[in-house]
């Protein structure tokens, strides 16, 4: 089973893990299409992509993937409800104009979303910022900030927050250490708000299977 | 297995150097064409490359845009020049004939040998000339699925065009979506703008101010409209190309001369290119095609006949598509394709869309372009493992 099983990043896979087999997915700035690719192999899920870049665009159909040129931002809108089993947001929340419409596109599009984001209050940043009173970096952030496409970070505890006031049901959360080693939110978010550098969740409508 | 609706037709009245094969539809069963006008006798010419495989799956039907023809993959048999598709269609190519067999059908209203205004009238014995009917893309459409109940084509894996080609992929998974795995529409659109008609039209004026036009009845007067032709086609061949391509091609070079000539000769290169694309055109072209053909574009627009929503063309639609369009094509510009997806992601179709990065217009889709033959290639691949053909890998281009 493991051999010829592509390799993907850490957080990807903590993500496709989460992915029922057999099922349909839209990732959303799908990038080279690398998700994709292992969903639609390993987990013979019914794939599609959008992504921005031509490059990653390409990639991805020339590697006989259902990708599609555009933008998160305006084509979301025209996808009917509940099209989806899961629509996948991999670290790109925090570089969209309106996350939280996006978030709300999402549940709508799909019966449950899977949102990664870089943690900003991931306790080095914290330091760093105090220490040195200038934008934090790590190796998520790794652009300077006038050249960073970031600009709507957030920490776990404000996405948590977020959610709760639109009434998104967290149905799982991770965050992952510096080690990479994943870990469950617990109730309190005081360790995941710091030591975890990012997160993963699993997020559903507060109404079930697309009933209002 | 011949279904019994066509029957070859013997190659009288049609040039027997032509390769490929013509038959006669609609004798047991008529076409019911848009404009009203039932057509029961009436012939395609087709050319196919490849072989049809045992259980009938691997047919590519390819979709010619409006001054093609079904000579895809080999010299043309008046020009001498190469396929318009010769860089796309072949073994080992693209559209690879050694896994795929290839079906390119000449348009219905075309002059290589389907029914158009240049052939004989069989209820008349005349040449149709302007009694011929109007015909839309949809009609187009419908003849060629009578050629597939002919050939006993029940699915196509996938049908492909570019341009006006593009349509009628468009047109084939609306009318037939069963009958059709995949579609790909490459630099085209789901309606005609209003530019597009007024660059026809311009056309069209052109041909019919040729005195030699004769009211459309050339052919009784042994005369042909080509400079009327010769004009249409120069006027199109800008819409086909790139400001940024000319400027790179011809710049304000002049031909054959240091000097302007202070008259109105070809002083640039540029109008002698454009006489040249002109005067080559009307060797291989009917005039009254151009004009059936022109106007059958200019009707098209598919989200019309469905309440409006382009999105209604296409509920439920088993088909997967893939949409491409190129940077520079003003003529069928991005924005147009992407109409289409964003209607087809309405339904919730599987689509891959690409806009291809070139700076050689509307025409790209023709030329050789690396990065648009590796994404049809893998989209084809993608396609046929769905479909469950055996294709080994795409052969590795260089």
């Amino acid at each position: 089973m493991a051999t010829g099983r592509p390799l993907i990043r850490a957080d990807l896979q903590l993500i496709a893990d989460i992915v029922e087999p057999g099922s349909r997915v839209l990732d959303v700035g799908c990038g080279d299409g690398s998700l994709l690719y292992y969903l639609a192999t390993v987990k013979e899920v019914d794939a599609r992509g959008i992504e921005i870049s031509s490059d990653g665009v390409n990639a991805g159909v020339s590697a006989g993937l259902s990708v599609i040129q555009g933008n998160a931002e305006t084509d979301l809108f025209d996808y009917p409800d509940n099209t989806f089993d899961y629509v996948i947001l991999s670290r790109t929340l925090q570089a969209m104009h309106a996350p939280k419409t996006i978030l709300e596109q999402l549940l709508r599009i799909g019966r449950r979303a899977i949102v990664s984001f870089p943690n900003f209050g991931h306790w080095r940043l914290r330091w760093s910022l105090l220490l040195t009173g200038r934008m934090p970096k790590n190796a998520l952030l790794a652009d300077e900030w006038f050249t960073s496409p970031n600009i709507h970070l957030c920490s776990i505890r404000d996405f948590v927050t977020l959610c709760a006031e639109k009434g998104i049901v967290i149905e799982r959360g991770l965050f992952v250490d510096e080690k990479g080693t994943p870990r469950p939110l617990g109730r309190s978010l005081l360790l995941a708000n710091n030591l975890g550098e990012q997160a993963v969740f699993l997020l559903r409508s507060h109404c079930v299977n697309g009933k209002k | 297995m011949i279904t019994g609706v066509g029957h070859v037709l013997a190659r009288d009245g049609w040039p027997h150097s032509f390769p490929g094969q013509r038959v006669a539809l609609g004798r047991d069963r008529p076409l019911a064409l848009d404009c009203g006008v039932q057509l029961n006798d009436f012939s395609v010419a087709y050319q196919t490359y490849g072989r049809l495989n045992d259980d009938r799956s691997n047919a590519i039907l390819i979709c010619h845009a409006l001054t093609g023809d079904q000579f895809a993959a080999e010299p043309h048999p008046l020009t001498g020049r190469e396929g318009w598709w010769h860089l796309m269609v072949g073994p080992g190519r693209t559209i690879d004939t050694s896994r795929f067999y290839v079906i390119s059908v000449n348009v219905l209203g075309g002059c290589m040998g389907s029914t158009g205004p240049s052939e004989i009238n069989p209820a008349t014995g005349e040449t149709w000339g302007l009694t011929f009917p109007i015909i839309t893309i949809a009609d187009m459409v419908r003849a060629q699925a009578m050629l597939l109940d002919h050939l006993g084509i029940e699915q196509l894996f996938a049908v492909i065009g570019g341009s006006m080609g593009g349509m009628q992929a468009l047109e084939w998974a609306s009318l037939y979506p069963e009958r059709v795995f995949a579609a790909v529409p490459i630099a085209t659109a789901a309606y005609h703008t209003a530019q597009n008609i007024a660059f026809h039209e311009v056309g069209r004026q052109a041909i019919m101010a040729d005195p030699d036009w004769c009211g459309g009845e050339y052919w009784r007067h042994g005369k042909q409209p080509h400079r009327g032709l010769a004009v249409a086609r120069m006027a199109a061949h800008i819409t086909y190309l790139s400001e940024p391509k000319l400027t790179e091609k011809f710049g304000r070079r002049l031909q054959d001369r240091e000097m302007y000539s202070f008259r109105f000769g070809a002083d640039f290169q540029v109008e002698s290119y454009l006489l040249h694309q002109g005067s080559t055109f009307v060797d291989r072209f009917d005039a009254n095609s151009y004009l059936y053909i022109t106007r059958a574009m200019d009707y098209f627009d598919m989200a019309e006949r469905h309440g409006g929503a382009l999105a209604n063309a296409f509920r439920d639609t088993p088909v997967r598509f893939c949409v491409v369009s190129f940077t520079s094509d003003w003529l069928y510009p991005t924005e147009q394709s992407r109409r289409i997806v964003h209607a087809l992601n309405a339904v919730a179709a599987n689509v891959s869309f690409a806009e291809i990065v070139s700076n050689s217009g509307h025409d790209a889709f023709l030329l050789d372009e690396p990065e648009f033959r590796r994404v049809l290639s893998g989209f084809l691949a993608g396609a046929a493992q769905h479909r469950g053909l055996r294709v080994p890998a795409p052969a590795v281009e260089a």
